[in-house]
């Protein structure tokens, strides 16, 4: 620090207003420390420290230094973090504000941007890297992409993620609001004022680190006071406004349908690394506010241009705007000797800012021939020199590219877009440049609308669909009036009438008194003609952030690419957290002229959300962690935990999967050690199983039985009360979409069953045909999903545990198979249903969930002799598959009707109404004999367990592609049957019993099957009828 | 995002409330069995995808359970109304005159 802040200037009238000259603040740039205070930006401070160059570009790696002073810098993007969990990538030095302690990196640049060994590439390659030099290169041979792939993605990247887990926290907030304000420069501050005084709810936010806009380094006079006291002024009684929500630091990133904008609210990043911890909970680092806004007020302003010229990315080279702001709110001056080049009035300010602050302007080069008004006024009294008609057409540079040395200037012909006549050179270390200004359309674009350009301002306006936007009202320079007097007054006159016809009555306000400086008219100079043709000129840079130049667009052009779109993406101009802030303008206007168009012809492309890069702590707020997603527990879930299953994820249900118990051996049982286990108890002796996450729906009504008769494929009409019957549910189409028990209650009462992942979609399928084409059926349903815990009791000693426990009298011919009785068991009232999906004796035990942890203790408090053995999801898969039981999902996959799965005894043919799937089971593709059916797969080697999905072929010595005849839906081990077994779909599979299928896999191994009945155990199903 | 009038509630709410479910006024063929192939194929298959003013069937999943009908205009994604199931749309692509475009710059204090 042997410098300490050699381009602070020292305090003086209209210098650094914004900085606390008595808090300096400590801060590192690439490992070196460096001093600033309290109210830099970490750019202006790295300005103030002389650091010229900030990063390397992104294709060339040439040395880039700050640019602009917000949100459109294209170079200065760094990554902060003094810790790995507490990196940020892509933060825009120019919007960071200083803290003690700061820690930043350049994103680009290796050892570091200063001395970087890639810029081989940018000064020997540069010349061979033209635009689509990626995709020209390195497209063949396709197999070795993978490889360029690595090494172009570690050469390029701006920034990188933490590696260690974020320690803050981020808030998501829903707001409603009558009118939301985005940005709060005086326009902004006027509208907010005029729909707040009346009452409406106001929401007024500006991503800079405080409000003012562009009033905040203006020498203006605003209602008589200077133009920052002004905002002072009107800050404080917005701030004293109940209805009033001040956010200051937050980005309007997204605007959405129907008036929905994300605001992303920066609390803590000016502060330090990491929220600060008050009263041991740590504050919410930012907040993402999901605004409802009845009427959207655009006050976003705009962005100043600079102009392409040779040389212009060397650092020194600045937007005219930003050389004032930083003067006048920082007092840092980046530089001793200007030349500014420019297209309008506004830019002068710059040049008289830089005098003031006791710099030397060497001259203007103004590209109008007559340069008038009262800012070209004040620069020729100060005795400034001014060239007029010509403009920067090349900034020279040292050797190593650091830093401007000089500005060449010529007359330039802008309409033949030649210089004329003889260049002078001027010895200068800085270049400010302004192209007149860009009106900040991006938050109108995200709603879908093209901006439209006018010629009057030289720039693109909000434009408009078809329809407008309702409630949308860019206003000030957003809207391309830069006349502030003439913004203030459309307000005043606009904008009461635009919100009484949402019946929000606004008083009148009168629009704030200003001096109307002269203006002369700017000129449209994009593109600054050299003394070489562009493709020889040195490089003049159209977008800074995705190294796009003027002979990349022209090349472009000459290589067929007409449309601006296709411009963009070939050179990849406004790309990535870009979004064209800076460059797209001046890029049309490039394609526009060699494309012999003009530039609303050639139009423009579109602006994205999000305007500015948004963390992803902010987007995902308390989203994450244990409240990602619900987890749904059945009433039984501590017993399971207690007992060590493992769990199994079913929809956002946990399942016990199997229980492994601790073997002689001292070790645990493996999966497959306890699901043999569990599946010989069941079979031997009785098992249990928490099935409380079946779907279940209540359903009442005269015309209830009529209904389900409709939805299912098969019979209901004669279904008695007591009695329960599969259901098997078809989609209009005839593909099985859900099957389940249904029970008859009472004759208008019955309870549907459903898949556990199916319950909610099943809901809403009743409802649906319910509300929209049987509205005149009365009927009505309930989930109750929740409201049953439910226990199958299994296996051959089922009946002898169960008959402990109830009143019901479990006699085989008092409680048939397919019936359902009401008592209780172990004192608590119970439904009890036998039904059988494991294809022994079982007994479905109901009780209201509440009272289920006392029951299902009582059945093991009981169950010892019987040896009662809890079994788990896997354990139930191997059973059904056994007695070849489908899962709807797993042996379907919505192109399997009933018949494909040989369930035409669960098909009402003959019932009366033309049922959900009957039409589409006459159709002549649902008749084909070849379709893929549900069969038995055997493997010859009975250690063989098929992979799940694995594909079928006839014959395996076929040439690859092979044809496919089907695949595995279902495959298994049977502990009962002492060999592996498969479900699966087979092309006329039903035809093909006793055939052999081939598997191939991908190891080279081929499985061999036959083909057998999907039933592989007790066919007649006489065990569930013991 | 849209922000949806329930008609069963008299309410706007998120669309994070409603799922969408397809082209409205789609009605099941009284007698299935006696319509033709292409007919059904028709019925389960094809839809419209119009560009301006189109007819939508919504429900308030996790509010009231009720399914509407929404008129949406597909190029600005306006909302039109939204209206009860056995209800006709007020706004229909022939009422609609696509022709003239009002403007939105009234507070720009510019007018063409």
């Amino acid at each position: 620090m042997s410098e300490l802040q050699q381009r602070r200037v020292a305090a003086g009238a209209g210098l650094g207003l914004e900085i606390d000259r008595d808090r300096p603040l400590a801060f590192t740039f690439n490992g070196k420390a460096y001093q600033g205070y309290a109210g830099d930006t970490l750019a202006s401070a790295l300005l103030a420290n002389g650091v010229d160059v900030v990063n390397r570009s992104f294709k060339y790696s040439r040395p880039r230094g700050v640019v602009a002073a917000g949100a459109e810098e294209p170079n200065a993007i760094v990554q902060l973090g003094a810790s790995e969990a507490t990196q940020t990538p892509n933060v825009r030095a120019t919007q960071q504000a200083l803290y003690e302690g700061l820690t930043a990196r350049s994103t680009n640049g290796w050892p570091d941007a200063q001395r970087d060994m890639m810029s081989l590439i940018g000064k020997v390659g540069g010349p061979f890297m033209p635009v689509g030099f990626y995709y020209k290169t390195f497209k063949a041979p396709a197999s070795m992409w993978l490889t360029y792939e690595k090494m172009i993605r570690k050469a390029a990247g701006l920034g990188r993620a933490p590696s260690e887990g974020d320690p803050d926290i981020y808030d998501h907030v829903h707001r409603h609001c009558d009118v939301l304000v985005i940005g709060s420069g005086p326009t902004g501050l006027f509208a907010a004022l005029t729909a707040a005084k009346s009452g409406a709810r106001v929401i007024l936010c500006d991503e800079q680190e405080r409000f003012g806009g562009s009033a905040r380094d203006s020498d203006e006079t605003l209602d008589g006071v200077p133009a920052p006291h002004w905002v002072a002024q009107i800050v404080e009684r917005l701030a004293a406004m109940d209805n009033v929500t001040l956010l200051v630091r937050t980005t309007a990133n997204g605007y959405f349908d129907h008036n929905f904008v994300t605001l992303h609210e920066r609390r803590t990043e000016h502060l330090g690394d990491s929220a600060a911890m008050t009263g041991g909970r740590r504050q919410a680092r930012s907040r993402l506010h999901r605004v409802r806004a009845r009427h959207v007020v655009l006050a976003t302003g705009a962005h100043e241009r600079p102009l392409v010229y040779a040389g212009n990315d060397v650092p020194g080279n600045l937007l005219a705007g930003a050389v004032s702001s930083w003067i006048r709110r920082q007092a840092v001056r980046p530089g001793e000797r200007l030349v500014l080049s420019t297209t309008n009035d506004t830019a002068y300010r710059a040049a008289l800012d830089w005098q003031a602050a006791g710099g030397e302007v060497v001259a203007i080069a103004d590209a109008r021939a007559n340069p008038e008004g009262a800012m070209v006024e004040r620069a020729r009294a100060a005795g400034m020199r001014i060239i007029a008609g010509s403009a920067v057409i090349e900034a020279t540079t040292d050797r190593k590219g650091h830093r401007v040395n000089g500005a060449r200037v010529a007359a330039v012909d802008i309409a033949g877009h030649r210089i004329d006549g003889s260049i002078e050179t001027l010895v200068c270390d800085t270049v400010a440049s302004s192209g007149g200004y860009s009106p900040v359309v991006h938050l109108a674009a995200h709603t879908g609308v093209r901006p439209v350009w006018r010629d009057d301002i030289l720039g693109f306006v909000p434009g408009q669909t078809v329809a407008p936007v309702k409630g949308f009202h860019p206003v000030g320079a957003a809207a391309g009036v830069y006349s502030l007097g003439m913004a203030f007054d459309a307000i005043a006159e606009h904008l009461p009438a635009a919100l009484a016809a949402d019946g929000i009555a606004l008083a009148p306000s009168a629009p704030p008194q200003l001096e109307t400086l002269a203006q002369g008219e700017a000129v449209g100079l994009y593109h600054v003609p050299h003394d070489k043709p562009t493709m020889r000129a040195p490089k003049q840079f159209v977008d800074l952030q995705n190294d796009v130049t003027a002979a990349a667009i022209e090349l472009a052009t000459i290589e067929g690419f007409e449309s601006i779109e296709h411009v963009k993406r070939y050179t990849a101009m406004g790309f990535g957290t870009d979004q064209g802030k800076l460059g797209n303008i001046n890029g049309m206007a490039i394609a526009a002229r060699c494309l012999g168009q003009t530039i609303p012809e050639t139009g423009t492309t579109v602006f994205r959300p999000n305007y500015t890069p948004v963390n992803f702590g902010a987007i995902v707020g308390r989203h994450c962690g244990e409240l990602f997603d619900p987890e749904r527990y059945t009433a039984m879930h501590q017993w399971h935990v207690e007992q060590g299953a493992a769990f199994e994820d079913v929809g956002q249900w946990k399942r016990p999967w199997y229980y492994p118990r601790q073997k002689a051996s001292g070790e645990r049982e493996t999966m497959h050690e306890a699901v043999a286990r569990e599946c010989r108890a069941v079979r031997e002796q009785v098992g249990v199983l928490d099935a409380s996450t079946l779907g279940k729906i209540d359903i009442q009504g005269p015309d209830a039985r009529e209904f389900l008769g409709r939805i299912y494929t098969n019979g209901w009409e004669k279904l008695a009360v007591g009695k329960a019957r599969y259901g098997l549910m078809c989609k209009d189409d005839g593909m099985v979409m859900d099957d389940g028990v249904t029970t008859c209650l009472a004759d208008n009462h019955f309870l549907m069953t459903t898949t556990t992942g199916g319950a909610a979609a099943i809901l809403e399928w009743l409802e649906i045909w319910h509300q929209t084409e049987w509205p005149e059926l009365e009927v009505y349903f309930t989930s109750v999903t929740d409201h049953w815990a439910t226990m199958t009791l299994t296996g051959p000693e089922a009946r002898n545990l169960l008959s402990e426990l109830t009143d019901i009298d479990l006699d085989r011919e008092a409680f048939k198979f397919m019936e359902w009785r009401e008592g209780t068991v172990a004192g608590v009232p119970a439904r009890i249903y036998r039904i059988s999906f494991t294809g022994e004796l079982s007994f479905e035990i109901n009780v209201q969930a509440n009272y289920a942890m006392p029951v299902w203790e009582a059945l093991f408090a009981h169950g010892d002799q019987y040896g009662l053995t809890p079994y788990g999801t896997e354990t139930m898969h191997v059973l059904r598959a056994e007695k070849g039981f489908i899962i709807v999902g797993q042996d379907t996959d919505g192109s399997m009707t009933p018949e494909d799965l040989g369930m035409q005894w669960c098909v009402g043919y003959n019932k009366p109404y033309p049922w959900i799937g009957k039409r589409a089971l006459t159709r002549s593709d649902t008749r084909r004999e070849d379709r893929k059916q549900l069969v038995g797969l055997k493997p010859l080697d009975a250690e063989v367990v098929l992979e799940e999905g694995a594909q079928i072929v006839l014959d395996p010595k076929q040439a690859i592609p092979m044809r496919m005849v089907g695949h595995v839906t279902s495959s298994y081990y049977s502990p009962t049957l002492d060999h592996g077994f498969a479900l699966a779909v087979v092309k006329g599979g039903h035809k093909r019993l006793g055939e052999r299928v081939y598997l191939p896999m991908a190891d080279g191994v081929t499985h061999v099957a036959e083909v057998v009945s999907s039933i592989f155990f007790d066919p007649k199903g006489q065990r569930q009828n013991l | 995002m849209f922000y949806i009038y329930c008609p069963y509630c008299a309410e706007y709410r998120e669309e994070e409330e409603f799922h969408p479910k397809g082209q409205a006024h789609i009605a099941r063929p009284l007698d299935p069995m006696a319509t033709s192939d292409d007919a059904w194929g028709d019925y389960l298959f094809f839809r419209d995808n119009p560009r301006g003013v189109h007819h939508e069937l919504w429900v308030h999943a996790v509010g009231c359970r009720k399914f509407f009908n929404v008129t949406r205009d597909t190029r600005t994604y306006a909302i039109l109304e939204t209206y009860r199931i056995g209800e006709q749309p007020s706004v229909t692509a022939d009422s609609v005159s696509t022709g003239s475009a009002a403007s939105t710059a009234t507070l720009t204090g510019v007018q063409a």
